[in-house]
């Protein structure tokens, strides 16, 4: 019996480096089985073995992706059960953390999202207040259910690699029943650059741009970067909401976030200031955002930019 | 219809939050209704409006569980426009994570009767885990639909559209359902001075846990399956070298890059 669930969703045909941090997790507070949804590609078995899985876990129905989490959570409770868990652990992505939260109902069981460190005995580590606090907080009941974030920990493979049974659970009708269902869903066009959540470096624009987001996407090619912006840039329809950093877009923690055109507001700080080296870009001094940035820059971003991407792209030849 | 939307009092974003005491729960004076469930109470208010208002027999019940100023979040939705409002309110619920707090809303919402719709933020500004709607839903047996950024109602089913960041998706599900809302979905209106005259001849029913069958050992503290057993504040940060562009600081900005080994 496994004591550590890692739940994995549709992984492709390769895990990602998420999924990689979860198994590295789950390994370090005990023996890790597998729930998953969706096929086993040669590549995912071969990452199974190496990271020391002992079970996989797939579901009877063939239909969780045609509802809103309900049914995956009915499904994972199943898997928990089969497996004899005490922790569960999941990615920290909206989806992962709804199920998480009715994952938790059905099994009686403490929840803990946006966790950044699990300790072995199971006390998780998280930063809440906008980053202003760090707090470690543990689960009092037999189970817990814990959500990770990306890129808290190094993916490690298992000092020796094991061969996972498979086994299949029933999923029980009630998930469906009451859950809402998918009718249609449009892939969006890939930018091409790393995903913003857990880039190492963004570049985000904001109100300062007035419409053109191209001195950012330059700068952010030349250094390998995401493309964040403000609520101001997106609610302008300047670029798509997804870019969106701050208390009701995203929360980043890069190595470095470079902010042009940002003056700083509370709710844009929520989502950025625990990047490690933050850089502003600004022609008010005084904006909020050089309260917080380690190098600022009083000056006009298209000046700037333009300047420190020729350079760049110059020091690279 | 019945909607409910659950509207919390929350410490102002604006000031330094802080966590005291023993269980580390924020601090709540100079709270406010949480911003994010102004546009649930706009969807509410919109989709009540559409079918004719209050006088239709549409009902938006503004629903806050907390200590005594949390009476001052369903005092806000009234002025903007919510027909009743309800404040739970017990000694016995403080610290509570979000399966107690979740515990405690599904009763108080199965206290108000049938209902078509439970409106939610998309997160309190405060806990930020967007737990709540999720458990909510599982404790009353009713689908979700989350992070909704349009939303139409006809004859007993809903449609939502949600934004991810690789996809759009269109949602449907059946009333009565829990639904929370993006800051995408509407601009919230203010209350204008009718609102808030209008306001003060509104019913705000106080409730506590006795009244809506809820144990206090199931919440609070004690009822919660989580506790907090360490918090520190983290050193605020603090500004470096602002310089001002005298022509060269795109120079001086990648020469910074390159010291800081970020090239
Ligand atoms: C409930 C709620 C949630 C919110 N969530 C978010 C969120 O998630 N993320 C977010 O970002 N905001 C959020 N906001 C909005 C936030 O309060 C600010 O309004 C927003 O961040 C402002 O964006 P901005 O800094 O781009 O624009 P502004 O505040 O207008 O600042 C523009 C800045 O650009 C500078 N500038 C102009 N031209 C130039 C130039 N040529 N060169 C250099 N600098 C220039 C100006 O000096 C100014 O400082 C939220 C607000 C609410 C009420």
């Amino acid at each position: 019996m496994a004591n550590v669930l890692v739940f994995i969703d549709q992984p492709g045909e390769a895990l990602k480096k998420s999924s990689l941090e979860l198994l590295t997790a789950g390994r370090a507070l005990g023996e890790t089985a597998v729930a998953l949804n969706g096929d086993v590609h040669p590549a995912v078995a071969a990452a199974f073995a190496e990271y020391g899985v002992t079970a996989i876990f797939q579901p009877v129905a063939a239909n969780l992706d045609d509802y809103l989490v309900a049914p995956k959570a009915a499904y994972l409770a199943a898997a928990a059960t089969a497996a004899g868990a005490t922790t569960v652990l999941l990615d920290n992505s909206p989806e992962g953390k709804e199920i998480a939260a009715r994952l938790g109902i059905k099994l009686s069981a403490g929840v803990i999202t946006d966790v950044v460190a699990v300790d072995a005995d199971g006390t998780a580590h998280k930063s809440v207040l906008a980053g202003s606090y760090t707090t470690a907080a543990k689960a009092t009941t037999p189970v817990s259910v814990l959500t990770l974030k990306a890129n808290s920990i190094t993916p490690e493979p298992a000092p020796a690699a094991t061969v996972p049974e498979t086994s299949a659970v029933e999923v029980a009708d009630d998930g469906t029943a009451a859950a809402a269902r998918i009718t249609s869903r449009e892939q969006k066009v890939a930018s091409g650059r790393p995903d913003l959540t857990d880039a190492r470096i963004v570049v985000a624009g904001g109100r300062g741009l007035d419409g053109d987001f191209g001195p950012v996407e330059e700068l952010a090619d030349a250094l390998g970067a995401a493309v964040g912006a403000s609520r101001a840039a997106t609610d302008a329809g300047w670029i798509s909401h997804d870019a969106q950093v701050g208390q009701t877009g995203k929360t980043v923690s890069p190595q470095l976030y470079i902010s042009a055109g940002i003056s700083g507001a509370i709710q844009q700080k929520a989502g950025m200031q625990t990047a490690k080296v933050i850089v502003a870009i600004n022609k008010d001094a005084d904006s909020p955002v050089f309260e917080i940035a380690d190098f600022g820059i009083v000056g006009d971003l298209f000046d700037v930019l333009p300047q420190a991407t020729a350079e760049i792209k110059k020091r690279k030849g | 219809m019945k909607i409910v939307v659950l509207v919390k009092h929350v410490p102002d974003a604006q000031f330094d939050r802080h966590l005291n005491g023993e269980g580390y729960t924020t601090d709540r004076d100079e709270s406010i209704l949480s911003e994010l469930d102004e546009y649930a109470l706009e969807a509410a208010l919109q989709l009540a409006e559409a079918r004719g208002g209050a006088k239709a027999g549409n009902q938006v019940i503004a629903l806050s569980m907390g200590p005594a100023g949390a009476v001052n979040a369903v005092k806000k939705s009234l002025q903007m426009g919510a027909t009743e409002g309800v404040h739970l309110t017990d000694s016995a619920l403080a610290g509570s994570d979000a399966a107690a707090t979740s515990l405690a809303l599904a009763a108080a919402v199965r206290h108000l009767g049938a209902v078509d719709l439970v409106l939610t933020g998309m997160a309190s500004t405060d806990g930020e885990t967007s737990l709540v709607p999720a458990q909510l839903a599982e404790r009353l047996g009713l689908p979700q639909v989350t992070f909704a950024s349009s939303l139409t109602v006809d004859g007993g089913r809903l449609t939502a559209r949600r934004d991810a960041d690789t996809y759009s998706e269109t949602v449907e599900a059946a009333l009565p359902a829990v639904v929370s809302v993006t800051d995408q979905i509407n601009e919230p209106r203010y209350p204008n001075f009718k609102g808030i005259i209008a306001a003060k001849r509104k019913s705000i029913t106080t409730l506590s846990l006795a009244e809506i069958g809820v144990d206090p050992a199931q919440v609070g503290h004690a009822g919660s399956w989580t506790t907090v057993t360490a918090a520190a504040e983290r050193p605020p940060r603090t500004a470096g070298t602002i310089i001002t562009d005298e022509g060269d600081a795109g120079i001086k900005l990648v020469d910074f890059l390159a010291a800081q080994k970020l090239l």
